[in-house]
């Protein structure tokens, strides 16, 4: 019945990271998958840097998760190229921080440096890949009824909604005008060019506003008064619950022995 | 193909209004003014009856899409705007008070599909409307599922429109109207950027509805299909109003008025599409 | 120039702050979100409206963050909007649609710690914002009055929100950082690169809103009751400019009882409770006592007045002359602000039709 469009090989960006499939963590509602990650990162954050084996742990729980998803190695390496920035910071780190240094190869590094230095990379790259993995198993739609079910106020939510579905639309308008400006032979490359890209994004606004305007003009037209409908969505069991709190509570034990072995490693040198 | 057609007979209408003596539409002596200044129309006088098929045809800027856009009250006195006139769906007049009643009864698709298809899925758009008028649960899920039928679309219920090809949102986008049970079906410029396998899959919709239909379109084979009757509008007046096929064969009126037909069309070999007929297409 | 996808801005990722002050920035970060949600509706003509509108804003804020410039040798810097996006559809409206960006970028994309989502709120959504439009206001105070002014006012509110954004970033990391830097060093790293990169953004927002003001200057809030000067033509053909009446909508007045009564907090508030208030050392002077380069830190040149360090000299009882000084402060910083406030409100001409204009 007509041609099914499959959408082809280029990803739309109002997709966000999402990947097509059925596993466990796939079926998992998303304000479960919400409250675990901001559980789990919160823990990893708190947990004392000192401790390098506790990071191990996280990390390999990780890596059995992403098993789970039968997530490719190679595209969630892909994905974490974005936190390459923060990584050159933490490599400088060492160089730069004050207090004590200490001799490594030759080089005079700074001691709080080099841990600070392990703990950007650290809780860093375990959340890029916490947060992957919540956006590769969950598509932009359940994570808005996984933030409408967790209370996030209802205007917040719902201005969320709208920027996902128009994102694709407004993306590809300027995608649009860049492309009829390098048939015409023009491609960005100074800064004397900055006024035509302006100027495009300028047109870009208006258009974006304008189409605002017919939404809801749209909206209004089906019968909107001001509440948007609840969409549906499974329910979490009480077993899935169950499931994340114990995965918590096993990342959460991993943390408090850290914490307390982190003292007791300190009294020692104290004493000794 | 015909099965389109045939699930679109089969939509149970109770509540639809008996053919009676209340024209669907009525406008009268309707003028408006732009808040720049600029008058778009000079004073329209319209009578729909119920079940007719109306197109309304004329050059850009005469000010087709301002006449639909007071068909449910979003332009004209009901909206506070510059406007004169007064317009009556099916005997009740728009005003702010009926907006919500006015709104139930007319469906009103605008060019853009983009710009109706708001919701995550197919889906939730299509239930936006029948929300908004109160329905839940089960009842709501069969109204949605009685809408998609009418455009073929069910089987793409959850996906996202932009997952979806022009013509397919187009059709979603006749589907969220559907929906909400109207009397009168109001498009602008429905066949615009169709591949011609689509602009036939919507002509096929379109034809088998039993409701009023109000089509501005450019197209004048698509008018001639679909609609028995046409109303031509210039410079905000209706100019003539008369059989589709009447116009289209007058060539110093589509001259005046800068409409054209196709090269090597010719009207009198058309066979315009009557209700409740499978379509014409070779099985 | 050209909008990439493989390169989004980069926020602040798990790990770089401490758990204290992720959530100390979380719960500003909401407090604010949640009082702009309420005024945003007020900013638009028809409340219905919020939501679609303040999306495709949201949508545009993310398009044009993937506009990237060159900034110094071989490195370049992404568009932040912040500035744009409060000058184009006002402060409220423009913090939610960042703050949507952000989170959605977080969730979403993976770009920015969920830990973090507080302190990047906070620092792409709400001080850009406000440091941006505080300044782009001020400057319409004194610019002519009309919608070409929004350009000039646009762009220095865009060059002095991504230094000053910087700066808040530093104090963060004074705060709460990963590792002890020399903060000094690390603010004069950071302002520099971040001067640059704000010329950048002035640049592209200056001429971004001059494009919008050319077409549609209706849609520029900054200048919206402004119009363009109209021009009068006698019959021998001189001509001369006249400036069109600003339009004067329902501005909300804020009620006499509710600044009395917020006066009066800030007075108990400072009177009292200030001289109970730690004498320990805040953070920042914590840290840098540790650091060492306190001793370094000259006396800053109001110490010698009467309210150097916060007392009032020549007033024996401590608690009394901490008391008098936070009174007096509020009330100075009260008249400062009534002057502004005046000197901003456009002058209501003779006799001028009320315009109802409805966006």
């Amino acid at each position: 019945m007509g041609a099914g469009h499959a959408h082809g090989a280029s990803r739309s960006v109002s997709d966000g990271l999402y990947l097509p499939g059925d596993t466990p963590l796939h079926r998992l509602p998303a304000e479960v998958k919400l409250v675990g990650l901001l559980a789990f990162v919160i823990t990893v954050v708190a947990t004392s840097r000192e401790q390098a084996w506790a990071f191990g742990v996280y990390g390999l729980l990780l890596l059995g998760l992403v098993a789970l998803t039968r997530l490719r190695p190679g595209t969630v390496l892909r994905r974490m190229v974005i936190e390459v920035p923060f990584l050159v910071f933490a490599v400088l780190l060492p160089f730069v921080a004050l207090g004590e240094r200490v001799d490594v190869l030759g080089l005079q590094l700074s001691v709080d440096g080099l841990l600070g230095g392990f703990n950007i990379l650290a809780k860093g790259t375990l959340g890029v890949l916490a947060a992957i993995l919540l956006s590769a198993t969950t598509t932009p739609r359940d994570l808005i009824v996984g933030l409408q079910r967790l209370r996030v106020p209802a205007l917040f939510v719902t201005i969320l909604s709208f920027m996902v579905r128009y994102l694709d639309v407004v993306v590809d308008d300027m995608r649009r005008m860049a492309l009829a400006r390098a048939a015409r032979g023009f491609e960005a490359r100074h800064l004397g060019h900055v006024p035509v890209v302006a100027k495009a994004a300028g047109a870009l606004f208006i258009r974006s506003y304008e189409r605002g305007e017919r939404v809801h003009l749209a909206m209004v037209s089906r019968g909107f008064t001001g509440t948007m409908p609840q969409l549906s969505a499974p329910v979490p069991t009480s077993r899935q619950w169950a499931l994340v709190s114990l995965a918590w509570m096993v990342v959460a034990s991993v943390a408090v022995t850290a914490a307390v072995a982190g003292d007791r490693t300190a009294w020692l040198v104290m004493a000794g | 193909m015909s099965d389109v057609s045939r699930h679109a007979q089969d939509l149970e209408r109770p509540d639809a209004a008996p053919p009676g003596p209340t024209a669907a539409l009525e406008l009268r002596g309707v003028a408006f003014a732009y808040p720049d200044g600029h008058q778009a129309l000079f004073g329209v006088d319209l009578i729909v009856r119920q079940g007719e098929r109306v197109a309304v045809l004329g050059p850009n800027g005469a000010g087709k899409t301002t006449l639909l856009l007071h068909l449910n009250g979003i332009l004209g006195q009901a909206a506070g705007s510059n406007a004169v006139g007064t317009v009556h769906v099916g005997g009740v007049e728009v005003s702010k008070a009926t907006l919500g009643e006015v709104r139930r009864r007319v469906g009103l698709v605008f060019q853009d599909p983009d710009d109706q298809l708001f919701m995550p899925t197919v889906r939730d758009d299509v239930a936006f409307g029948p929300t908004n008028l109160g329905l839940r649960g089960a009842e709501l899920e069969a109204r949605v599922d009685e809408a998609l039928d009418a455009v073929g679309m069910r089987a793409l219920g959850d996906r996202p429109p932009h997952h979806l090809s022009f013509g397919q949102r187009r059709r979603v986008a006749v589907s969220t109207v559907l929906a909400m049970h109207c009397d009168v079906l109001v498009l602008d410029e429905p066949s615009s950027n169709l591949d011609p396998a689509s602009r036939r899959e919507l002509l096929d919709v379109l034809s088998a509805l039993p409701v009023t239909v109000v089509v501005v379109t450019h197209d004048l084979p698509f008018a001639l299909e679909l609609c028995e009757r046409s109303v031509v509008l210039d410079a905000g007046s209706v100019v003539h109003d008369a059989h589709t096929l009447e116009i289209l064969q007058d060539p110093g009126l589509l001259a005046r008025h800068r409409l054209e037909l196709p090269v090597g069309f010719d009207p009198a070999a058309v066979v315009p599409r009557g209700r409740a007929r499978p379509s014409p297409s070779i099985p | 120039m050209t909008p990439d996808r493989e390169e989004p801005p980069v926020h602040v990722p798990d790990g770089f702050l401490d758990v204290p002050t992720s959530i100390a920035t979380g719960v500003v970060a909401a407090g604010v979100v949640a009082v702009s949600l309420r005024r945003a509706r007020e900013e638009l003509a028809e409340s219905t409206a919020a939501a679609p509108m303040a999306g495709l804003v949201a949508a545009f804020v993310f398009a044009v963050q993937m506009l990237n410039f060159p900034v110094g040798v071989g490195t370049s810097g992404h568009l932040m909007g912040g500035a744009l996006a409060a000058v184009l559809v006002g402060p409220w409206t423009a913090i939610i649609c960042l703050a949507v960006v952000v989170t959605l970028q977080a969730l979403l994309f993976a770009d920015g710690g969920v830990s973090a989502l507080g302190s990047n709120v906070f620092l792409i959504g709400i001080v850009t914002v406000v440091v941006g439009y505080a300044v782009a206001r001020g400057l319409m105070a004194v610019l002519p009055k009309r919608p070409a002014s929004a350009v000039p006012a646009a762009a220095v509110g865009a060059l002095v929100s991504v230094p000053a954004t910087a700066l808040v970033f530093v104090g963060l990391y004074s705060v709460g950082g990963a590792a002890e830097l020399d903060l000094s060093q690390l603010a004069v790293f950071m302002l520099s690169w971040h001067v640059l990169i704000g010329i950048g953004e002035a640049v592209i927002t200056g001429l971004t809103v001059g494009a919008v003001v050319a077409t549609r200057p209706d849609l520029v809030r900054l200048t919206r009751r402004y119009r363009t000067s109209l021009l009068l033509t006698d019959a021998d053909g001189t001509s001369r400019e006249v400036s069109a009446a600003p339009v004067t909508d329902g501005v909300k007045r804020i009620g006499v009882r509710w600044v009395a009564g917020a006066l009066g907090v800030c007075l108990v508030l400072a009177g009292l409770v200030s001289s109970f208030a730690s004498a320990n050392p805040d953070g920042l002077e914590y840290v840098a006592e540790r650091v060492g380069f306190i001793d370094t830190a000259e006396d800053s040149v109001v110490a010698g007045s009467p309210f150097g360090d916060y007392a009032v000299v020549g007033i024996d009882n401590p608690i009394l002359a901490t008391g008098l000084a936070g009174v007096l402060g509020v009330v100075i910083a009260l008249g400062v602000g009534l002057l502004i406030a005046r000197a901003v409100r456009p002058k209501a001409p003779g006799a001028s039709a009320r315009d109802t204009e409805k966006v």
